[in-house]
Protein backbone atom coordinates (compact mmCIF):
# COMPACT_ATOMS: atom_id res chain seq x y z
CA UNK A 1 0.00 0.00 0.00
CA UNK A 2 2.59 2.35 1.24
CA UNK A 3 6.22 1.98 0.96
CA UNK A 4 9.39 4.67 2.41
CA UNK A 5 12.73 4.49 0.61
CA UNK A 6 15.58 5.79 1.90
CA UNK A 7 13.29 9.21 2.65
CA UNK A 8 15.42 12.35 3.66
CA UNK A 9 13.08 15.23 4.25
CA UNK A 10 14.96 18.95 5.48
CA UNK A 11 13.34 22.10 6.71
CA UNK A 12 15.58 24.76 4.78
CA UNK A 13 19.04 23.60 5.83
CA UNK A 14 18.12 21.61 8.56
CA UNK A 15 18.21 17.95 8.05
CA UNK A 16 15.22 15.87 10.01
CA UNK A 17 14.24 12.73 8.49
CA UNK A 18 17.89 11.39 7.89
CA UNK A 19 16.95 7.97 5.65
CA UNK A 20 13.82 6.33 6.89
CA UNK A 21 12.92 3.05 5.14
CA UNK A 22 8.74 1.30 6.32
CA UNK A 23 6.03 0.02 4.44
CA UNK A 24 2.35 -0.35 5.44
CA UNK A 25 0.31 -3.51 4.06
CA UNK A 26 -3.38 -3.66 3.12
CA UNK A 27 -5.28 -3.66 6.32
CA UNK A 28 -2.14 -3.03 8.99
CA UNK A 29 -1.60 -0.48 11.21
CA UNK A 30 2.02 0.18 11.90
CA UNK A 31 2.88 2.71 14.65
CA UNK A 32 5.45 5.12 15.02
CA UNK A 33 6.67 5.50 18.28
CA UNK A 34 9.19 8.35 19.26
CA UNK A 35 9.91 11.40 21.69
CA UNK A 36 8.99 14.91 21.35
CA UNK A 37 11.61 16.10 18.12
CA UNK A 38 11.85 12.61 16.83
CA UNK A 39 10.61 13.68 13.35
CA UNK A 40 7.13 11.76 13.57
CA UNK A 41 5.31 14.62 12.32
CA UNK A 42 7.86 15.32 9.72
CA UNK A 43 7.33 11.73 8.76
CA UNK A 44 4.34 11.76 8.11
CA UNK A 45 4.09 15.66 6.60
CA UNK A 46 6.41 13.95 3.71
CA UNK A 47 3.82 11.38 2.99
CA UNK A 48 1.07 13.59 2.48
CA UNK A 49 3.26 15.83 0.75
CA UNK A 50 3.16 18.83 2.53
CA UNK A 51 7.27 18.59 3.15
CA UNK A 52 8.18 16.43 -0.03
CA UNK A 53 11.34 14.56 0.83
CA UNK A 54 14.87 16.14 -0.71
CA UNK A 55 16.11 12.61 -1.24
CA UNK A 56 14.56 8.71 -1.44
CA UNK A 57 11.25 8.00 -3.39
CA UNK A 58 7.21 7.16 -1.49
CA UNK A 59 5.26 4.91 -3.39
CA UNK A 60 1.53 4.53 -2.64
CA UNK A 61 -0.65 2.16 -4.44
CA UNK A 62 1.99 1.60 -7.27
CA UNK A 63 2.63 4.99 -7.80
CA UNK A 64 5.48 7.03 -7.14
CA UNK A 65 4.06 10.13 -5.17
CA UNK A 66 7.41 11.46 -3.75
CA UNK A 67 6.77 15.25 -5.42
CA UNK A 68 3.07 15.02 -5.79
CA UNK A 69 0.99 18.06 -4.74
CA UNK A 70 -1.18 16.86 -1.33
CA UNK A 71 -4.57 17.32 -3.01
CA UNK A 72 -3.11 14.57 -5.49
CA UNK A 73 -2.22 11.68 -2.73
CA UNK A 74 -5.58 12.03 -1.12
CA UNK A 75 -7.40 11.85 -4.16
CA UNK A 76 -5.76 8.46 -5.16
CA UNK A 77 -6.37 7.27 -1.46
CA UNK A 78 -4.52 9.08 1.47
CA UNK A 79 -6.24 10.36 4.27
CA UNK A 80 -4.61 12.76 6.76
CA UNK A 81 -5.46 13.42 10.61
CA UNK A 82 -2.96 15.83 11.53
CA UNK A 83 -1.30 16.92 14.45
CA UNK A 84 -3.23 19.55 16.21
CA UNK A 85 -6.62 18.85 14.64
CA UNK A 86 -6.32 21.74 12.11
CA UNK A 87 -10.45 21.64 11.81
CA UNK A 88 -11.48 24.50 9.48
CA UNK A 89 -12.41 26.73 12.31
CA UNK A 90 -14.46 29.28 10.53
CA UNK A 91 -16.67 26.29 9.36
CA UNK A 92 -19.58 24.33 10.03
CA UNK A 93 -19.29 21.08 11.54
CA UNK A 94 -20.60 19.49 8.30
CA UNK A 95 -19.45 22.10 5.75
CA UNK A 96 -15.82 20.72 7.16
CA UNK A 97 -17.18 17.23 6.43
CA UNK A 98 -18.38 18.06 2.85
CA UNK A 99 -15.52 19.70 1.40
CA UNK A 100 -13.60 16.55 1.79
CA UNK A 101 -16.03 14.55 0.32
CA UNK A 102 -15.28 12.07 -2.29
CA UNK A 103 -17.39 9.90 -3.36
CA UNK A 104 -17.14 6.20 -4.33
CA UNK A 105 -16.96 4.19 -0.34
CA UNK A 106 -18.47 3.31 2.20
CA UNK A 107 -18.58 6.47 4.21
CA UNK A 108 -20.89 8.94 3.48
CA UNK A 109 -21.91 12.03 5.30
CA UNK A 110 -24.99 10.37 6.88
CA UNK A 111 -22.12 7.57 8.47
CA UNK A 112 -19.62 9.85 9.34
CA UNK A 113 -22.62 11.48 11.29
CA UNK A 114 -23.79 8.01 12.60
CA UNK A 115 -20.26 7.19 13.93
CA UNK A 116 -19.94 10.12 15.73
CA UNK A 117 -23.64 11.04 17.28
CA UNK A 118 -22.01 14.16 18.53
CA UNK A 119 -21.07 15.90 15.66
CA UNK A 120 -24.62 15.17 14.43
CA UNK A 121 -25.52 16.67 17.63
CA UNK A 122 -23.35 20.04 16.42
CA UNK A 123 -24.02 19.33 13.07
CA UNK A 124 -24.61 23.56 12.52
CA UNK A 125 -21.74 25.06 15.06
CA UNK A 126 -19.08 26.29 13.66
CA UNK A 127 -16.09 23.93 14.12
CA UNK A 128 -13.68 26.59 16.14
CA UNK A 129 -16.43 26.48 18.83
CA UNK A 130 -16.17 22.85 19.50
CA UNK A 131 -14.23 21.35 22.42
CA UNK A 132 -11.22 19.60 21.84
CA UNK A 133 -12.36 15.90 21.77
CA UNK A 134 -15.24 17.16 19.67
CA UNK A 135 -13.01 18.73 17.08
CA UNK A 136 -10.62 15.23 16.99
CA UNK A 137 -14.06 13.50 15.97
CA UNK A 138 -14.51 15.97 13.63
CA UNK A 139 -10.66 15.32 12.03
CA UNK A 140 -10.66 12.06 12.19
CA UNK A 141 -14.69 12.53 10.58
CA UNK A 142 -13.07 14.38 8.02
CA UNK A 143 -10.42 12.24 6.83
CA UNK A 144 -12.89 9.40 6.26
CA UNK A 145 -15.11 11.71 3.70
CA UNK A 146 -12.71 11.22 1.55
CA UNK A 147 -13.11 7.26 1.30
CA UNK A 148 -9.67 6.50 2.02
CA UNK A 149 -7.21 3.25 2.25
CA UNK A 150 -4.83 4.69 3.95
CA UNK A 151 -5.37 6.92 6.62
CA UNK A 152 -2.77 8.90 8.43
CA UNK A 153 -2.84 9.87 12.16
CA UNK A 154 -0.33 11.77 14.23
CA UNK A 155 -1.13 12.02 17.70
CA UNK A 156 -4.89 11.82 17.60
CA UNK A 157 -5.19 11.38 21.27
CA UNK A 158 -2.84 14.70 22.47
CA UNK A 159 -4.45 16.53 24.64
CA UNK A 160 -7.66 15.00 25.27
CA UNK A 161 -9.27 14.15 28.73
CA UNK A 162 -8.43 9.95 29.30
CA UNK A 163 -12.62 9.16 28.64
CA UNK A 164 -12.09 10.56 24.88
CA UNK A 165 -8.36 8.89 24.39
CA UNK A 166 -10.11 5.47 25.36
CA UNK A 167 -13.28 6.77 22.31
CA UNK A 168 -10.07 7.49 20.17
CA UNK A 169 -8.86 4.18 20.71
CA UNK A 170 -12.22 2.51 20.06
CA UNK A 171 -12.43 4.57 16.84
CA UNK A 172 -9.12 3.46 15.57
CA UNK A 173 -9.77 0.02 16.33
CA UNK A 174 -13.01 -0.01 14.41
CA UNK A 175 -11.35 1.53 11.46
CA UNK A 176 -8.79 -1.39 11.16
CA UNK A 177 -11.76 -4.00 11.49
CA UNK A 178 -12.94 -1.85 8.47
CA UNK A 179 -9.41 -2.64 6.32
CA UNK A 180 -8.42 0.27 6.02
CA UNK A 181 -4.43 0.43 6.66
CA UNK A 182 -3.11 3.30 9.18
CA UNK A 183 -0.07 5.04 10.12
CA UNK A 184 -0.09 6.02 13.45
CA UNK A 185 2.15 8.45 15.33
CA UNK A 186 0.93 7.89 19.07
CA UNK A 187 2.66 8.94 22.24
CA UNK A 188 0.21 6.84 24.29
CA UNK A 189 2.12 3.66 24.39
CA UNK A 190 -0.43 1.60 25.45
CA UNK A 191 -2.90 2.42 22.75
CA UNK A 192 -0.29 2.24 19.91
CA UNK A 193 0.33 -1.47 21.44
CA UNK A 194 -3.05 -2.89 21.45
CA UNK A 195 -3.85 -1.66 18.16
CA UNK A 196 -0.65 -1.64 15.83
CA UNK A 197 0.21 -4.94 13.86
CA UNK A 198 4.08 -3.08 13.50
CA UNK A 199 5.78 -0.81 15.15
CA UNK A 200 8.81 1.67 15.14
CA UNK A 201 10.53 3.77 17.05
CA UNK A 202 11.95 7.12 15.77
CA UNK A 203 14.98 8.87 16.91
CA UNK A 204 16.76 11.77 15.55
CA UNK A 205 15.02 11.31 12.35
CA UNK A 206 16.07 7.77 11.74
CA UNK A 207 14.40 4.35 12.71
CA UNK A 208 15.93 2.35 15.76
CA UNK A 209 13.35 -0.10 16.63
CA UNK A 210 11.30 -2.00 14.58
CA UNK A 211 9.42 -5.06 15.92
CA UNK A 212 5.95 -6.47 16.55
CA UNK A 213 4.31 -4.77 19.51
CA UNK A 214 4.90 -7.77 21.90
CA UNK A 215 8.37 -7.85 21.28
CA UNK A 216 8.78 -3.73 22.36
CA UNK A 217 6.69 -4.00 24.76
CA UNK A 218 9.40 -6.58 26.35
CA UNK A 219 12.46 -4.61 25.62
CA UNK A 220 12.94 -2.79 28.75
CA UNK A 221 16.21 -1.03 26.97
CA UNK A 222 14.39 0.08 23.74
CA UNK A 223 11.54 1.52 26.05
CA UNK A 224 13.69 3.29 28.13
CA UNK A 225 16.14 4.76 26.14
CA UNK A 226 14.17 6.16 23.13
CA UNK A 227 10.87 6.10 25.33
CA UNK A 228 11.35 7.25 28.44
CA UNK A 229 9.46 4.65 30.01
CA UNK B 1 -27.18 73.04 4.25
CA UNK B 2 -30.61 72.13 3.14
CA UNK B 3 -32.28 68.80 3.25
CA UNK B 4 -32.17 68.49 -0.21
CA UNK B 5 -28.40 68.67 -0.13
CA UNK B 6 -28.26 65.80 2.35
CA UNK B 7 -30.57 63.98 0.71
CA UNK B 8 -28.59 64.06 -2.63
CA UNK B 9 -24.91 63.63 -1.20
CA UNK B 10 -26.00 60.88 0.65
CA UNK B 11 -27.48 58.82 -2.44
CA UNK B 12 -24.49 59.74 -4.19
CA UNK B 13 -22.46 58.99 -1.26
CA UNK B 14 -24.49 55.05 -1.78
CA UNK B 15 -23.85 55.22 -5.21
CA UNK B 16 -19.79 55.42 -5.08
CA UNK B 17 -19.62 52.99 -2.28
CA UNK B 18 -21.82 50.73 -4.45
CA UNK B 19 -18.89 50.75 -7.34
CA UNK B 20 -16.17 50.42 -4.85
CA UNK B 21 -18.14 47.14 -3.89
CA UNK B 22 -17.54 45.86 -7.16
CA UNK B 23 -13.70 47.15 -6.94
CA UNK B 24 -12.86 46.29 -3.64
CA UNK B 25 -14.58 42.47 -3.12
CA UNK B 26 -12.02 41.19 -5.70
CA UNK B 27 -9.56 42.68 -4.14
CA UNK B 28 -10.82 41.21 -0.29
CA UNK B 29 -11.30 37.59 -1.76
CA UNK B 30 -8.04 37.78 -3.81
CA UNK B 31 -5.86 38.53 -0.60
CA UNK B 32 -7.94 36.16 1.58
CA UNK B 33 -7.56 33.26 -0.32
CA UNK B 34 -3.94 33.95 -1.67
CA UNK B 35 -2.61 36.69 0.45
CA UNK B 36 -1.39 38.64 -2.68
CA UNK B 37 -1.69 41.92 -2.18
CA UNK B 38 -2.34 42.67 -5.84
CA UNK B 39 -1.89 46.96 -6.88
CA UNK B 40 -2.85 45.77 -10.61
CA UNK B 41 -6.57 45.47 -9.35
CA UNK B 42 -6.98 49.52 -10.00
CA UNK B 43 -6.10 48.26 -13.75
CA UNK B 44 -8.18 45.84 -13.84
CA UNK B 45 -10.51 48.55 -13.44
CA UNK B 46 -9.74 50.99 -15.85
CA UNK B 47 -8.34 48.03 -18.25
CA UNK B 48 -12.32 47.09 -18.18
CA UNK B 49 -13.59 50.18 -19.01
CA UNK B 50 -11.48 50.81 -22.18
CA UNK B 51 -12.24 47.64 -23.15
CA UNK B 52 -15.79 47.99 -22.61
CA UNK B 53 -15.35 51.34 -24.49
CA UNK B 54 -14.69 49.68 -27.59
CA UNK B 55 -16.81 47.19 -27.67
CA UNK B 56 -19.52 50.14 -27.40
CA UNK B 57 -17.66 51.41 -30.41
CA UNK B 58 -18.34 48.39 -32.36
CA UNK B 59 -21.59 47.18 -31.43
CA UNK B 60 -23.32 49.98 -29.35
CA UNK B 61 -24.23 47.35 -26.62
CA UNK B 62 -23.87 48.00 -23.36
CA UNK B 63 -24.48 44.81 -22.64
CA UNK B 64 -22.07 43.20 -24.15
CA UNK B 65 -19.74 45.71 -23.29
CA UNK B 66 -20.23 44.35 -19.72
CA UNK B 67 -19.32 41.32 -20.30
CA UNK B 68 -16.96 41.37 -22.45
CA UNK B 69 -14.54 43.91 -20.23
CA UNK B 70 -15.19 41.18 -17.23
CA UNK B 71 -14.36 38.46 -19.44
CA UNK B 72 -11.34 40.26 -21.46
CA UNK B 73 -9.62 40.78 -17.71
CA UNK B 74 -10.75 37.71 -16.06
CA UNK B 75 -8.26 36.25 -18.63
CA UNK B 76 -5.49 38.91 -17.78
CA UNK B 77 -6.52 37.98 -14.23
CA UNK B 78 -5.56 33.73 -15.19
CA UNK B 79 -2.47 34.87 -17.35
CA UNK B 80 -1.24 37.08 -14.23
CA UNK B 81 -2.02 34.29 -12.16
CA UNK B 82 -0.99 30.79 -13.70
CA UNK B 83 2.20 32.58 -15.60
CA UNK B 84 3.77 35.01 -12.86
CA UNK B 85 2.46 35.11 -9.43
CA UNK B 86 2.21 31.70 -8.65
CA UNK B 87 5.73 30.87 -9.46
CA UNK B 88 6.44 33.89 -6.42
CA UNK B 89 3.90 31.98 -3.99
CA UNK B 90 4.79 32.97 -0.09
CA UNK B 91 7.09 35.72 -1.18
CA UNK B 92 5.13 39.04 -0.14
CA UNK B 93 7.21 41.43 -1.31
CA UNK B 94 8.24 39.94 -4.78
CA UNK B 95 4.74 39.34 -5.58
CA UNK B 96 4.00 43.27 -4.55
CA UNK B 97 6.60 44.50 -6.62
CA UNK B 98 5.57 42.19 -9.53
CA UNK B 99 1.65 43.48 -9.42
CA UNK B 100 3.48 47.14 -9.46
CA UNK B 101 5.20 45.80 -12.40
CA UNK B 102 2.02 45.02 -14.06
CA UNK B 103 0.09 48.37 -13.20
CA UNK B 104 2.64 50.03 -14.77
CA UNK B 105 2.96 47.89 -17.81
CA UNK B 106 -1.29 48.08 -18.40
CA UNK B 107 -0.99 51.60 -18.16
CA UNK B 108 1.84 52.41 -20.32
CA UNK B 109 -0.13 49.82 -22.92
CA UNK B 110 -3.86 51.73 -22.25
CA UNK B 111 -1.98 54.84 -23.05
CA UNK B 112 -0.88 53.03 -26.61
CA UNK B 113 -4.15 52.13 -27.59
CA UNK B 114 -7.03 53.98 -26.39
CA UNK B 115 -4.45 57.74 -26.26
CA UNK B 116 -4.36 60.47 -23.41
CA UNK B 117 -8.18 61.60 -24.15
CA UNK B 118 -10.80 61.08 -21.41
CA UNK B 119 -13.53 58.92 -22.81
CA UNK B 120 -16.98 58.14 -21.13
CA UNK B 121 -19.50 55.43 -21.82
CA UNK B 122 -23.06 56.78 -22.40
CA UNK B 123 -25.47 54.82 -20.35
CA UNK B 124 -28.21 52.72 -22.92
CA UNK B 125 -31.65 55.34 -23.03
CA UNK B 126 -33.08 53.07 -20.41
CA UNK B 127 -31.02 53.89 -18.30
CA UNK B 128 -30.89 57.94 -18.85
CA UNK B 129 -32.97 60.43 -17.03
CA UNK B 130 -33.71 61.70 -13.63
CA UNK B 131 -36.22 60.35 -10.75
CA UNK B 132 -37.84 63.11 -8.78
CA UNK B 133 -38.74 61.95 -5.36
CA UNK B 134 -38.92 64.27 -2.15
CA UNK B 135 -36.33 66.89 -2.12
CA UNK B 136 -34.14 64.90 -3.88
CA UNK B 137 -33.44 63.97 -7.80
CA UNK B 138 -31.42 60.67 -8.60
CA UNK B 139 -30.00 59.71 -11.70
CA UNK B 140 -31.19 56.56 -12.97
CA UNK B 141 -27.75 55.06 -14.03
CA UNK B 142 -26.94 55.26 -10.23
CA UNK B 143 -29.80 53.84 -8.89
CA UNK B 144 -28.79 50.83 -11.43
CA UNK B 145 -25.08 51.14 -9.94
CA UNK B 146 -26.88 50.75 -6.46
CA UNK B 147 -29.43 47.62 -7.60
CA UNK B 148 -26.32 46.10 -9.52
CA UNK B 149 -23.95 46.37 -6.56
CA UNK B 150 -26.56 44.82 -4.18
CA UNK B 151 -27.32 41.73 -6.56
CA UNK B 152 -23.63 41.00 -7.21
CA UNK B 153 -23.00 41.49 -3.54
CA UNK B 154 -26.02 38.80 -2.77
CA UNK B 155 -24.72 36.49 -5.45
CA UNK B 156 -21.21 36.11 -4.06
CA UNK B 157 -22.77 35.74 -0.44
CA UNK B 158 -24.44 32.86 -1.96
CA UNK B 159 -21.44 31.53 -3.91
CA UNK B 160 -19.67 31.72 -0.93
CA UNK B 161 -21.93 30.63 2.13
CA UNK B 162 -24.34 28.71 0.49
CA UNK B 163 -22.92 26.28 -2.22
CA UNK B 164 -19.62 23.87 -1.52
CA UNK B 165 -17.51 25.29 -3.79
CA UNK B 166 -17.92 28.19 -1.16
CA UNK B 167 -16.97 26.46 1.56
CA UNK B 168 -13.57 24.86 -0.20
CA UNK B 169 -12.81 28.75 -1.06
CA UNK B 170 -13.25 29.65 3.10
CA UNK B 171 -11.48 26.37 3.86
CA UNK B 172 -8.44 27.65 1.72
CA UNK B 173 -8.69 31.09 3.33
CA UNK B 174 -8.65 28.93 7.03
CA UNK B 175 -5.79 26.41 6.22
CA UNK B 176 -4.76 26.81 2.96
CA UNK B 177 -2.38 23.82 3.55
CA UNK B 178 -4.65 21.88 5.19
CA UNK B 179 -7.34 22.50 2.52
CA UNK B 180 -4.78 20.52 -0.01
CA UNK B 181 -4.94 18.09 2.98
CA UNK B 182 -8.24 16.84 2.57
CA UNK B 183 -7.95 17.02 -1.19
CA UNK B 184 -9.09 20.76 -2.45
CA UNK B 185 -6.92 21.84 -4.96
CA UNK B 186 -6.31 24.84 -3.85
CA UNK B 187 -4.22 25.96 -7.05
CA UNK B 188 -7.70 25.34 -8.92
CA UNK B 189 -9.68 27.60 -6.56
CA UNK B 190 -6.55 30.58 -5.75
CA UNK B 191 -6.57 31.10 -10.06
CA UNK B 192 -10.67 30.83 -9.92
CA UNK B 193 -10.66 33.43 -7.09
CA UNK B 194 -8.32 35.71 -8.96
CA UNK B 195 -10.17 35.53 -11.89
CA UNK B 196 -13.09 36.41 -10.29
CA UNK B 197 -12.03 39.12 -8.42
CA UNK B 198 -10.42 40.95 -11.71
CA UNK B 199 -14.23 40.00 -14.01
CA UNK B 200 -15.33 42.14 -10.97
CA UNK B 201 -12.86 44.79 -10.48
CA UNK B 202 -13.53 45.05 -14.77
CA UNK B 203 -17.18 44.63 -14.68
CA UNK B 204 -17.10 47.71 -12.32
CA UNK B 205 -14.35 49.55 -14.89
CA UNK B 206 -17.45 49.48 -16.97
CA UNK B 207 -19.72 50.61 -14.96
CA UNK B 208 -17.99 53.11 -13.95
CA UNK B 209 -17.21 54.33 -17.01
CA UNK B 210 -20.55 55.76 -16.87
CA UNK B 211 -20.34 58.09 -14.27
CA UNK B 212 -16.55 58.58 -13.50
CA UNK B 213 -15.75 58.26 -17.32
CA UNK B 214 -12.32 56.50 -18.49
CA UNK B 215 -8.98 58.37 -18.50
CA UNK B 216 -4.93 57.81 -18.01
CA UNK B 217 -4.19 57.56 -14.29
CA UNK B 218 -7.94 56.79 -13.54
CA UNK B 219 -6.23 53.49 -12.38
CA UNK B 220 -3.93 54.95 -9.73
CA UNK B 221 -6.15 57.42 -8.67
CA UNK B 222 -9.29 54.74 -7.73
CA UNK B 223 -7.06 51.84 -6.27
CA UNK B 224 -6.57 53.95 -2.84
CA UNK B 225 -10.03 53.98 -2.47
CA UNK B 226 -10.18 49.76 -2.86
CA UNK B 227 -7.51 49.38 -0.74
CA UNK B 228 -9.44 51.88 2.50
CA UNK B 229 -12.00 49.76 1.52
CA UNK B 230 -10.87 46.60 2.18
CA UNK B 231 -8.92 47.38 5.15
CA UNK B 232 -11.32 49.44 7.28
CA UNK B 233 -13.64 46.15 6.17
CA UNK B 234 -11.01 43.90 7.07
CA UNK B 235 -9.39 41.95 4.53
CA UNK B 236 -11.26 38.75 3.09
CA UNK B 237 -14.10 39.47 4.42
CA UNK B 238 -17.36 40.06 1.87
CA UNK B 239 -19.30 41.44 4.51
CA UNK B 240 -16.65 43.71 5.23
CA UNK B 241 -15.88 44.66 1.91
CA UNK B 242 -19.58 45.54 1.92
CA UNK B 243 -19.99 48.28 4.71
CA UNK B 244 -16.38 49.17 3.90
CA UNK B 245 -17.51 50.42 0.43
CA UNK B 246 -20.83 51.70 1.91
CA UNK B 247 -18.72 53.92 4.40
CA UNK B 248 -15.89 54.83 1.93
CA UNK B 249 -18.61 56.13 -0.70
CA UNK B 250 -20.49 58.54 1.95
CA UNK B 251 -17.31 60.20 3.73
CA UNK B 252 -15.50 60.83 0.08
CA UNK B 253 -18.65 62.16 -0.90
CA UNK B 254 -19.48 64.35 2.13
CA UNK B 255 -15.83 65.17 2.67
CA UNK B 256 -15.80 66.52 -0.67
CA UNK B 257 -19.02 68.31 -0.65
CA UNK B 258 -18.58 69.79 2.99
CA UNK B 259 -14.96 70.23 3.23
CA UNK B 260 -13.57 70.36 -0.03
CA UNK B 261 -9.80 71.51 0.62
CA UNK B 262 -9.49 68.85 3.35
CA UNK B 263 -11.16 65.64 1.25
CA UNK B 264 -8.31 63.08 1.72
CA UNK B 265 -8.24 64.22 5.58
CA UNK B 266 -12.10 63.46 5.92
CA UNK B 267 -11.33 60.07 3.88
CA UNK B 268 -7.99 58.79 5.76
CA UNK B 269 -8.52 59.83 9.18
CA UNK B 270 -11.47 57.66 9.84
CA UNK B 271 -9.40 55.06 8.49
CA UNK B 272 -6.43 55.53 10.72
CA UNK B 273 -9.16 55.83 13.62
CA UNK B 274 -10.39 52.42 12.68
CA UNK B 275 -7.90 50.38 12.80
CA UNK B 276 -6.51 52.54 16.03
CA UNK B 277 -9.01 50.82 17.45
CA UNK B 278 -9.63 47.50 15.81
CA UNK B 279 -6.28 46.90 13.37
CA UNK B 280 -7.95 43.90 11.58
CA UNK B 281 -10.76 46.03 10.36
CA UNK B 282 -14.22 45.92 11.32
CA UNK B 283 -14.53 42.28 10.41
CA UNK B 284 -11.32 41.46 9.98
CA UNK B 285 -10.09 38.50 11.86
CA UNK B 286 -6.34 38.11 13.35
N1 LIG C 1 8.60 23.96 10.10
C1 LIG C 1 9.77 23.62 10.66
N2 LIG C 1 10.89 24.32 10.37
C2 LIG C 1 12.09 23.98 10.93
N3 LIG C 1 12.26 22.95 11.76
C3 LIG C 1 11.19 22.20 12.08
C4 LIG C 1 9.89 22.51 11.55
N4 LIG C 1 9.01 21.61 12.04
C5 LIG C 1 9.72 20.79 12.85
N5 LIG C 1 11.03 21.15 12.88
C6 LIG C 1 12.09 20.46 13.61
O1 LIG C 1 12.19 19.16 13.11
C7 LIG C 1 12.39 18.23 14.16
C8 LIG C 1 11.32 17.16 14.12
O2 LIG C 1 10.06 17.75 14.42
P1 LIG C 1 8.71 16.94 14.32
O3 LIG C 1 8.69 16.17 13.07
O4 LIG C 1 7.60 17.90 14.55
O5 LIG C 1 8.84 15.97 15.57
P2 LIG C 1 7.75 15.12 16.36
O6 LIG C 1 6.48 15.14 15.58
O7 LIG C 1 8.37 13.75 16.45
O8 LIG C 1 7.60 15.73 17.70
C9 LIG C 1 12.42 19.03 15.45
O9 LIG C 1 13.76 19.25 15.80
C10 LIG C 1 11.75 20.32 15.08
O10 LIG C 1 12.28 21.38 15.84
MG1 LIG D 1 4.61 15.76 16.13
Amino acid sequence: MLELADVHTYYGESHVLQGVSLGVRRSEVVAILGRNGAGKTTLIRSVIGFSPPRRGAIRFKDADITRWPPYRAVERGMGLVPQGRRVFPSLSVVENLVVARRDGGRFTLARVLELFPRLAERAKSRAGRLSGGEQQMLAIGRALMGNPDLLLMDEPTEGLAPLIVREVGRIVAELKREGLSILLVEQNLPLALSVADTVHVLSRGQIVHSSAPAALMANEAVKSRYLGV
Amino acid sequence: MTLEFWVTQTFNGLSYGALLFLLASGLSLIFGVMRVVNLAHGSYFMLGGYVGLSVIWRTGSYVLALVAGALALAVVGIAMERMFLRRLAGQTLGQVLMTIGFALIFQDLALLIWGGDPYSIRPPSLLAGVVTAGPGRFPIYRIFIIVIAVAVGAALWLLLDRTRIGAMIRAAVDDPEMAQGVGIRVPRVSLGVFALGAALAAFGGVVGAGFLGVYPGLDFEILPYAFVVVIVGGLGSLPGAMVGSLLVGLLDNFGKALFPELSYFTLFAPMALILALKPTGLFGRA
